[in-house]
């Protein structure tokens, strides 16, 4: 029965998950390795890896940054409205991407709210924004029960002695919420090179310029007709996946020790 | 714990609600007023909705993410029970490969099935633009979430409820029906309304392998995005908006009986 | 911390070291050298979704002239409607290159484009191609005619009209042919209702995902470009075309935006379409060449069909477009409207 129980489970896992992803790793590499890196690095390629990896490190500080301030405003006061806020907080997990991207059409395109005084889309503002909406919950939601469980009680005793509130975060709450913070990152991270949805709507799209991976892979395959080329530029991006699995499996440990 | 009361330092005040004003500036900047501008566009298009591809898109989108949610919560419970409670070589890989979903691009997601399951499928499996093809590529993106829902509460799981129930002589089938899975009930709904909530809005995975036909197996989201290729962007709103609302109900209910 | 400004550090070490290529896939390699070298301006063409193959030898060749010398491009490919509704809400462009003149006209309206863009020999239009059938290998369903494409059963591809400029192509073709010219509008249309109401099922947006639909296997015939449908068998898919007896005569603008910041080497560029040299690169990518001579030495590359309906024979592309395709009230756009949405 146990035996019958874990086949099963494998088998859905192997059939779902690994055969097809072996699937592509051997298309990519049928050719040798050679063809794979020419394809991938080509100026397209690369400029489109340099963006994708751009957005990510604007990405990560502004959501650490402001994650760690939605985080302690929720964990630490208590106000009218916070209901709300936290419900805030959870909403972009149940928003379409696709929805995200009309969204901000709507508000910062030339006929949005804003007139299109601020120009965000179609360059680069734009799909830092797209892609800071997708991954906001991470950090904050990674953060917020840590700070819950810790207390107040070392930051009291840390003001007691005179510490400022700015030594009291520094020395004594960012240490204990690191790898919670460390987590939110590595989710981020994942889940901004993954962006496809938002950017198809607010990307400008041009190759070598306002290409992100995700939408290499995508033109690449439609507009080019050059499947191996998509191929290898989602192994770059299953590449990547894999570090931040290890990254993820490596903090999960952290985390429960 | 302090023994002495000891006096304390000015927490709130105006410092602590910079924060909470800062917060407030950001969520609202980043997410609800865009969001807003997309519920005020729809005001005027509410008709968009009645045109029969739209209905059926959401239609289809609904009633698929349905059915891959109750996949999933069998699935998703297997897959759970045989990592809480199966031990063989290899447990903690093919624990991290169930993350894969989180972590790999949507889009890479849709490429990889279409190899399998496309027209230059090895084996000669073609699902291109069937219903079939999307429920498979929503399996996929869905994966994690039951089971990373049911995991924890399984290893919490009162073994000793289980072990009397066995020496009053009750089968495997029934200690599971009747002791375990009552108390995952919270936690399986949690998972698939996550489940349901990732697969209504789901595009990269299902863009290539789908087809997108109109009325046949073209999904809501996909929806969306054409009528803003077509300028349609009041048609879009209303449709964004009552995929939304689809959403916020379900996860609403949900939330209330997984408490 | 640390774990976090380690990550945060490597990832922004990654994207700075990464920085390297801002150019595009073609006219890379030697030529990012040569622009390295102070050479030249970087030309930014948005263009419709099927012209790449054609760039793709027109801007190698160009980089050969003196005055191409060194110029790089960044290139983007997308709906011919899309595309142009992009530049007018602010996406950045040196040189545009639509499927029809609609898509240029915005850019006029916009203030984007000189009025004076198509006053030259050759209207503003470099190249172009015709209305074509393309079926799979054999033609097993032996579709030639557009009254073949109303047999029952049959499944006809072709892009959605409010997103695509092949799709006007397509669907003005047999209109031409059934309303003569335009002289009996009812008959043209009903055909249309007929081949939209009853034989199109997908929508796909632009006439290079019509293509790569029609060959993951949708449908039954697809209606595209003469060059597209060589492109395709060019790389060995399992198609082939016929040019109906009775087609159109497309023909591709291209213009340089007002506020580019590198007039002159787009002028150059464009100026460049029109030579012997660059004609010859078009046709060599499968579009039928302006130039009556480059024309006449590949004639056997393009056939002539027995009648070949033009815009102009229609009234021009302001009163189709108004006519037909205006979305909610063109006849056209109300057709398809009704039976796909």
């Amino acid at each position: 029965m146990r035996l019958a129980l874990r086949t099963a489970a494998l088998g859905y896992l192997g059939v779902l998950v690994l055969v097809p992803l072996a699937m592509i790793l051997f298309r990519t590499f049928e050719d040798g390795f050679v063809a794979f890196v020419e394809s991938v690095t080509t100026p397209a390629a690369i400029s489109a890896i340099s963006l994708s990896l751009t957005i990510v490190a604007i990405v990560v500080p502004l959501n650490v940054v402001f994650g760690l301030v939605t985080a302690l405003a929720l964990a630490r006061r208590e106000f009218p409205g916070k209901g709300i806020l936290q419900a805030v907080v959870d909403l972009p997990f149940a928003v379409s991407p696709v929805i995200v991207g009309v969204a901000l059409i709507l508000f910062w395109g030339n006929d949005g709210w804003l007139g299109g005084a601020v120009p965000v889309i179609f360059s680069l503002p734009g799909m830092v924004l797209a892609t800071v909406f997708v991954t906001l919950p991470f950090v904050v939601r990674e953060v917020e029960p840590v700070l819950r469980e810790i207390g107040t009680d070392q930051e009291e005793a840390a003001a007691t002695l005179g510490a400022s509130r700015w030594q009291t975060f520094w020395r004594i709450t960012l240490p204990a919420i690191r790898v919670g913070v460390a987590y939110g990152v590595v989710l981020t991270v994942a889940r901004s090179l993954g962006e496809f949805g938002a950017l198809t709507v607010v990307a400008g799209g041009v190759a070598g310029e306002s290409q992100t991976l995700t939408l290499l892979v995508h033109a690449r395959y439609i507009d080019d007709h050059n499947t191996f080329g998509a191929y290898a530029a989602s192994t770059v991006l299953m590449g990547l996946a894999l570090v931040t699995l290890v990254l993820m499996t490596l903090l999960e440990r952290r985390r429960k020790a | 714990m302090a023994v002495v009361a000891l006096p304390r330092r000015a927490n709130p005040g105006s410092g602590g609600l910079v924060g909470v004003g800062v917060a407030t500036l950001w969520l609202s900047v980043v997410v609800l007023l865009p969001l807003a501008a997309v519920l005020v566009k729809s005001i005027g298009s509410w008709d968009a909705i009645t045109a029969p591809a739209a209905r059926y898109a959401l239609l289809l989108t609904v009633g698929i993410s349905a059915v891959v949610a109750l996949i999933n919560v069998v699935t998703g419970t297997l897959i759970a029970w045989v990592l809480v409670r199966d031990e063989f070589p290899g447990k903690a890989l093919v624990n991290a490969i169930v993350d894969i979903p989180f972590a790999l691009p949507t889009i890479v997601a849709s490429i990889v099935l279409l190899s399998l399951y496309g027209p230059r499928s090895p084996i000669g499996l073609d699902l291109y633009a069937t219903k079939p093809a999307l429920v498979l590529a929503l399996l996929f993106v869905t994966l994690p979430f039951v089971i990373r829902s049911v995991q924890p509460v399984l290893m919490e799981v009162d073994r000793e409820a289980e072990e009397a129930a066995a020496s009053l002589g009750a089968g495997g089938w029934t200690i599971f029906r009747r002791v375990i899975l009552p108390a995952l009930y919270p936690a399986l709904l949690g998972g698939a309304g996550l489940a349901f909530a990732r697969a209504l809005g789901e595009f990269g995975s299902v863009v290539l392998i789908g087809g997108g036909i109109p009325r046949d197996t073209e999904v809501a989201s996909q929806y969306i995005a054409k009528q803003i290729e077509i300028d349609r962007p009041g048609s879009a709103a209303a449709v964004s908006v009552a995929l939304l609302a689809i959403s916020f109900l379900v996860l609403f209910v949900l939330r209330r009986f997984s408490k | 911390m640390r774990s976090t400004t380690a990550l945060a550090a490597a990832v922004l070490a990654l994207a700075v070291a990464a920085c390297g290529g801002a150019s595009d896939e073609v006219g890379g390699g030697s030529e990012n050298a040569a622009a390295a070298s102070g050479g030249g301006s970087k030309l930014s063409l948005v263009a419709y979704a099927v012209p790449k193959v054609g760039f793709d030898r027109a801007i190698p060749a160009f980089n050969a002239t003196p005055e191409g010398q060194g110029v790089t491009f960044s290139q983007s490919y997308g709906a011919s409607g899309d595309q142009s509704r992009k530049v007018e809400a602010g996406l950045e462009a040196d040189v545009v290159n639509f499927s029809v003149e609609p898509d240029i006209t915005r850019l006029v309206k916009a203030g984007l484009v000189d009025e004076s863009w198509n006053q030259n020999e050759h209207k503003g239009v470099p190249f172009g191609s015709v209305v074509t059938i393309v079926t799979r290998k054999g033609n097993p369903e032996n579709i030639k005619t557009w009254d073949d494409l109303l047999k029952p059963g049959i499944e006809v591809v072709t892009p959605n009209p409010f997103s695509s400029g092949s799709a006007k192509w397509n669907l003005l073709a047999p209109y031409a042919d059934k309303s003569n010219g335009g002289q009996n509008p009812e008959a043209g249309l009903s055909y249309l209702e007929k081949l939209i109401g009853e034989h199109i099922k997908v929508q796909p947006k632009s006439g290079r995902e019509a293509t790569e639909t029609f060959l993951q296997g949708t449908g039954d015939v697809l209606l595209s470009y003469e060059n597209e449908a060589l492109f395709a068998e060019r790389n060995g898919e399992d198609v082939e075309h016929t040019n109906p007896p009775v087609t159109f005569k497309i023909e591709n603008p291209v213009a340089v935006l007002k506020d580019s910041k590198n007039k002159e080497t787009a002028q150059a560029f464009v100026d460049f379409l029109y030579t012997k040299e660059g004609q010859t690169q078009w046709a060599e990518a499968g579009f039928r060449p302006v130039d009556p001579e480059v024309a006449a030495q590949f004639a056997s590359d393009f056939p002539e069909p027995e009648k070949l309906w033009t815009v102009a024979d229609l009234g021009g592309w302001d009163k189709v477009n108004e006519e037909l395709f205006e979305p909610e009230t063109g006849s056209v756009a109300k057709i398809y409207d009704e039976a796909t949405s």
